[in-house]
This record gives C-alpha cells, structure tokens and sequence, in this order.
C-alpha cells in the first residue's frame, strides 16, 4: 500500500484537474483526452479541415514539458530509439482511429464513466477485451525488440517542437486554424491549460502512470501498482461530478459521445490491443517522448496522422455515430494489429528473438 | 542460474522475461536493465516472489541478482 500512495495521490490530483479544466471552459467529460487533443492539435495546424475540432491544446504541450522537466531533472531523460518505430507509427495511426470511433483515449473514457456516460462503460469492455488479446500475443513472445542508445539532441528534438508549438499559439500565428464552434472552441484558458499539463505531466512521469498497464499488470502478473491509479481518477473524478451536479447517468444525451454500442466496443478493442503493443496508452505514449524515448515520439506522430485521416477520410465518430467508413476502418484497424501481433510473435514467425537471453 | 540482457525492451517485457526465467530457474537469476522503470517493475516482481535482490550499476545499465 505505502508504494502505492503516490500513484493514488497522483490519480486522484488528474481527476481534480480534470474537473477543474472544465469548469474552465473545456467540453464536459473532457478535462483531459489525449486523443481528441491531439486530434484538435491536428486540426490546428491544418492536417484535417474538420472545422468543430481544431486548437493547439496547451494541456498536450504540457504533459510532454512536464516530463521533460522532472525527467532532466531526476536524471531519468534518456535519448532512446530504434525499436520498430515504423510498426510504432502504423499502430499509432490505427489506435488514434479506433479512439475516434469511440471517441476518446483510454484517460477520458473513465472521465467519461465518472460522468455517468454508461456508453463509456460498454468502451471499457472492448478496452478490456483489446487488453486480453495484447497480453495473449505478449505471452506468446510479441516482441518490437529492443530500443538503442541515441544522441541526446534527438531526444531533445520532440520537447523542442512542442514549445514551438506553444510559442505560436501563445503568438497567435495567423496560419493556425481555430475552431469558432464545437468542442475545439469549448477551451480553458492557456496558461490554465498549460500548467494543468505540466503538474499531470510531472506526476506521471514519476508514477508511469498509465491506463493501458494498469490493466494489463493486474491480468499478466496481478499487479495492481497503475491499476490503483485508474482507479484513483475514476473515484475521485466521480465524486467531483456528483458533488458539482454534472453526473448524468445514462446512455443518451452524453456529451461528446454517441450510443452506436457495438462501434463504442469495437473502437476500444482496438485501442486496448494495439496499445498493449506499444506499451501504453497515448498518455503514457506522451510522456515516454516527453523523458527521450524517440519511439514514443515516433507512435504520437502515428496519432496525429491517424487523427488527420480520420478526419480526412470521414472516419471519426460524430455525435450521431459511427459513420460509414468508420465502421469498414474498424475491420481495417483490427486487420492491421492482428497482422501485427502475428509478425512480430516468436511464437509464429521462424526469426529468431534478438532478446531471447544467450547463456 | 539464468542470466538475461532485458536491456532496452519496452514495457512490461523485462518482467515478462524475468518471469519466465525465474520459472525455468528456481534458485534465481541474473537480469540486465538500463532504465529505472524496468529495474523497479522486476524488483517488484521478484520480491513478491520472495526473493532477495542486489544491484549492480555497469555503466548504463543496472544488473539485478535475484536469490532465494
């Protein structure tokens, strides 16, 4: 329990932050959505022309800063790249669908259950089936090999172009695109947004706070050290809710979201199993880039790809529901992680592991 | 004794590996690191199993001895 309080600490302070940003002006349920933020911030620089979904999100900026900061500082940033960061970048691209199609990343599905979205509940299922499959193929010998030691500036590089980012939003550069309407207009503040970002980027960093390992530890090892996070967010965020009146039990009416139940389960499947193989969620994926780990950067990259064609193509979920090439891009996206499970297992492919240990 | 290099493999394999070494060796095992996530998620596995641990920096990297 007593290595446990910093992670529930840390949970419970994402579930008040979370409330707080929408207090602050951010849509409801959507203190923090690693996904629909980085698909905003794709929207805002004019990858997708999806015009309720466009803003640089400050929050995003944030994490990635924060665990910059406190990872430089421990002496925890470490330059680290070369591990199937192609494979990395395709996978990305199809969980930050599949989050689409649900809409949400795994941090704002239990927002969203806190708020009593119970559409996010049936996500949570697919999520949890998605996480079994994952944890199948890693007990089968799923592998995308080791990572290697590389030059400090390119680890640099990813924080660099985030505060980049943050210099010309804060300039208020004429080429950015803004959304007048919708959730991209629905915003806290800047500095707001920004600092909310650094704090929950520096927590998580120091507890590897992460939606998708909590899961996956409790089903592999039965470990609960993340899970009691998630579960810290969950609690606390739901009280939060109930005491401000903002909980709403149901199906219909959730803001930001949408009752096609089957496409809700499915898009999460992808989400849980395609992040089980990249290691975490997309939070957890934000902050990895955020302490050197090139990979993570390469996978984020995925995610703002993914999140233009999403937009691009029609396949992103509207609040009326999954759409008709966003029901095809599923059978895509699980085509795609099954493939990949498939190649990159000892146990179905003739390699020979690199990591297997030579005696 | 089973000596293992799960030295730069992404979350949660180093403990995947552990856990299977352990497995095949009982009376313990030797597991190369190099980031402090790896070293304190095997440490914790190891010791839930009940076994004691000494570490050993080399250079980069962190080597974790895992005995009855």
């Amino acid at each position: 329990m007593k290595e446990k309080r910093g992670i529930i600490l840390t949970g419970a302070i994402i579930g008040i932050i979370s409330i707080l940003l929408v207090m602050h002006g951010n849509p409801k349920n959507m203190g923090f959505c690693i996904a629909c933020f980085i698909r905003d911030i794709a929207g805002g620089i004019g990858l997708h022309r999806a015009p309720i979904v466009q803003y640089i999100r400050p929050e995003i900026i944030g994490l990635v800063l924060g665990a910059f900061i406190i990872s430089l500082q421990s002496k925890e940033f470490k330059t680290k790249g070369g591990s199937s960061p192609f494979t990395r970048f395709i996978l990305g691209m199809v969980v930050m669908i599949g989050a689409l199609i649900f809409l949400g990343c795994p941090l704002r599905m239990i927002l969203r259950i806190a708020g009593g979205d119970l559409n996010a509940i049936v996500g949570l299922v697919g999520f949890v089936v998605g996480i079994f499959i994952g944890v199948f193929f890693l007990n089968k010998g799923f592998s995308l090999k080791r990572n290697y030691t590389l030059s400090n500036f390119e680890g640099y590089l990813f924080p660099i172009v985030n505060l980049l980012l943050f210099v010309l939003l804060v300039a208020n550069f004429s080429m950015l695109f803004f959304s007048e309407e919708g959730p991209g207009y629905m915003h806290a503040p800047i500095w707001i947004a920004l600092i909310a970002g650094l704090i929950v980027g520096a927590l998580a960093q120091k507890t590897r706070i992460c939606m998708v390992g909590g899961m996956r530890d409790m089903i592999m090892f039965k470990d609960s050290y993340l899970l009691s996070g998630f579960l810290a967010i969950l609690v606390i965020a739901l009280i939060g809710n109930i005491v401000l009146g903002n909980f709403k039990l149901g199906f219909t009416e959730q803001p930001v979201a949408h009752t096609d139940g089957i496409w809700n389960l499915l898009g999460m499947v992808i989400v849980g199993w395609g992040s089980v193989l990249l290691g975490g969620c997309p939070l957890r994926q934000l902050i990895l880039a955020g302490e050197g780990n090139t990979d993570a950067a390469v996978t984020v990259m995925g995610y703002l790809v993914g999140a233009a064609i999403a937009h691009n193509f029609g396949l992103a979920s509207s609040t009326e529901g999954a759409s008709q090439y966003g029901k095809i891009a599923v059978f895509i996206c699980l085509a795609v992680v099954l493939v990949t499970s498939l190649a990159n297992c000892e146990a179905f492919s003739k390699e020979k592991s690199l990591s297997k240990a030579n005696n | 004794m089973e000596k293992i290099d799960a030295r730069g493999m992404s979350c949660p394999q180093p403990v995947l590996m552990a856990k299977k070494a352990i497995e095949r060796s009982s009376d313990g095992i030797d597991i190369l690191v190099d980031n402090n996530t790896a070293k304190n998620n095997v440490s914790r596995l190891l010791k839930n199993l009940g076994y004691k641990l000494e570490y050993k920096e080399e250079d980069e990297s962190i080597l974790i001895s895992a005995r009855k």
